[in-house]
């Protein structure tokens, strides 16, 4: 049966686009994939190649039009779940960091556990400051989102997701929208994250931060996996001509 | 015989006004007549009292009756491609209604309707103060729905998303992130509506609702002189018109101020 440390599990997904001017588009072409508790999942590959497309589909942010995703062994694509309960579980960080702007950053981050986990204001403020500290923003928390930098929003985004102790946190091109300047501030909370033993999987154009802190490395191209393995695998000894055209490109 | 201003004036008026030219007296006994004569600022005020009744209580059924359409056409344009099965097909038909509602009560003329309320569909009440409270909130939950979806639709989708990615419903979502968000946006927008309803609900008069305008009109009609009882209505709508416009203008920079 099931192995009891996979926590994400992804079944030949697929996803079409219809759009009125190109028809059909095929952006996920059948994609599976394990990911185990306290792993570190790395997706690269080429823009447009369906990474980001993938990853949104593990919360069903994008609801896959074939295949599965089992989170914690449910089937998350059937239409009875209650997909709001199992996203709890699963951390968002987005590329936007999209906090919430009318809010302060404690509000932001106070907002979902006292609503959805039912925690006291009190103790959700207390959780917060702790998170705050740990990265290093625990003086703007009475600051609204507009007044902090792109790599403190994003620093709080992560903080945010974390409010709701989630067991696997998505990444998706968390460092991309960012000043160069600001995505070594953000990196190092992923790796302390990381550290820590959560489970991530991240899409990202960081090839260092891939081969620093990642444990397995998933390379996708037109829709597909291409070639999975570990960071020295992919990245010293790649087998498939688009992975090796590919990191020809970016390194 | 009711006793008319025109007798009353010589006891009324002090002596010195009498003595005044024949222009300045005239103008004097215009003043007399239009609102003191019988306590007639007292049918203004109670006309003003009237208007802004009939406003907010306008209002407030619009800004009800426009959250809920412009929710149901905001969720129609933005999700409607992601629901399926029977949701779809209510929602669908629950659009169409709200569509035909708009083009009927954007199209029509709100005197025109009013009357439609007042001397067919309510023909046998005569409570004009509340039908035509109930004619312009229909009217004005048109045109709020259509400034508060163009608030939410103007909210980043990425709001939504993060939203959702923490766990929150739809719903909630709308209610903690994406409304607070939409209606600061369109306060300004909302409240310029206010305004423009406190200068419609003058065709209430129409109906005998008396507001007022009605106030005005009766009273001129009653002195056989409009000129200064139609120039304290109009001046009355200018200063409240002023007053809001200024409030507005106040909230619209704070607005750009907080938050920075």
């Amino acid at each position: 049966m099931s192995d009891k440390n996979i926590i994400i599990e992804a079944n030949g997904v697929q996803k079409y686009f219809s759009s009125r001017v190109s028809g059909k588009i095929k952006a996920l072409d059948g994609v599976s994939a394990k990911i185990h508790k306290g792993e570190v999942v790395v997706i690269v590959g080429p823009s447009g190649s369906g990474k980001s497309t993938f990853l949104r589909c593990l919360n069903l942010l994008e609801i896959p039009t074939g295949g599965q995703i089992l989170f914690n062994d449910v089937d998350i694509t059937d239409k009875k779940v209650d997909i709001n309960i199992h996203r709890q579980k699963m951390g968002m960080v987005f590329q936007h960091f999209n906090l919430f702007p009318h809010m302060t950053i404690l509000e932001n981050m106070t907002l979902a556990p006292t609503h959805l986990l039912k925690k006291s204001k009190e103790e959700a403020e207390a959780k917060a400051m702790q998170l705050l500290q740990r990265v290093g923003l625990a003086d703007r928390a009475d600051a609204y989102p507009s007044q902090l930098s792109g790599g403190q929003k994003q620093r709080i985004a992560i903080v945010r997701a974390l409010m709701m102790e989630p067991e696997v946190m998505l990444f998706d091109e968390p460092t991309s929208a960012l000043d160069p300047e600001m995505v070594g501030e953000v990196l190092e909370v992923m790796k302390e994250l990381a550290r820590g033993g959560m489970t991530m999987v991240v899409v990202t154009h960081e090839m260092g931060f891939a081969k620093e802190v990642g444990n397995r490395v998933l390379f996708m191209a037109d829709g597909k996996l291409v070639e999975e393995g570990t960071p020295e695998e992919i990245f010293d000894h790649p087998k498939h001509p688009r992975l090796q055209d590919f990191l020809a490109k970016v390194l | 015989m009711r006793v008319g201003p025109a007798q009353l004036w010589p006891d009324v008026a002090p002596q010195w006004i009498l003595n005044l030219p024949e222009g300045l007296e005239d103008f004097c006994y215009d003043i007399y007549k239009s609102f003191i004569f019988d306590d007639r600022y007292e049918m203004y005020i109670r006309g003003l009292g009237n208007t802004l009744l009939l406003t907010a209580m306008a209002t407030a059924m619009g800004i009800v009756l426009g959250v809920i359409i412009a929710l149901l056409r905001a969720t129609w344009d933005k999700n409607g491609h992601a629901i399926h099965g029977f949701p779809k097909l209510l929602l669908r038909i629950v659009n169409i209604f709200c569509n035909v509602y708009l083009t009927v009560i954007r199209g029509t003329p709100v005197l025109v309707q009013l009357m439609i309320w007042y001397f067919v569909v309510f023909a046998s009440s005569r409570n004009g103060l509340m039908i035509a409270a109930f004619a312009f909130g229909i009217n004005s939950g048109a045109y709020v729905a259509e400034i508060i979806r163009s608030g939410i639709m103007a909210v980043d989708v990425g709001q939504m998303e993060a939203g959702r990615s923490l766990g929150f419903g739809y719903v909630a979502t709308m209610r903690y992130i994406i409304l607070p968000q939409a209606f600061k946006a369109v306060l300004p927008a909302l409240a310029n509506e206010f305004i423009v309803l406190l200068k419609e609900t003058s065709v209430a008069s129409f109906v005998s609702v008396a507001d007022l305008t009605y106030a005005g009109n009766i009273i001129g009609g009653n002195s056989y002189d409009y000129l200064f009882p139609l120039l304290m209505t109009a001046l009355i709508y200018l200063a409240m018109v002023m007053f809001f416009t200024h409030l507005v203008g106040k909230l619209e920079r704070r607005l750009r101020n907080s938050e920075r």
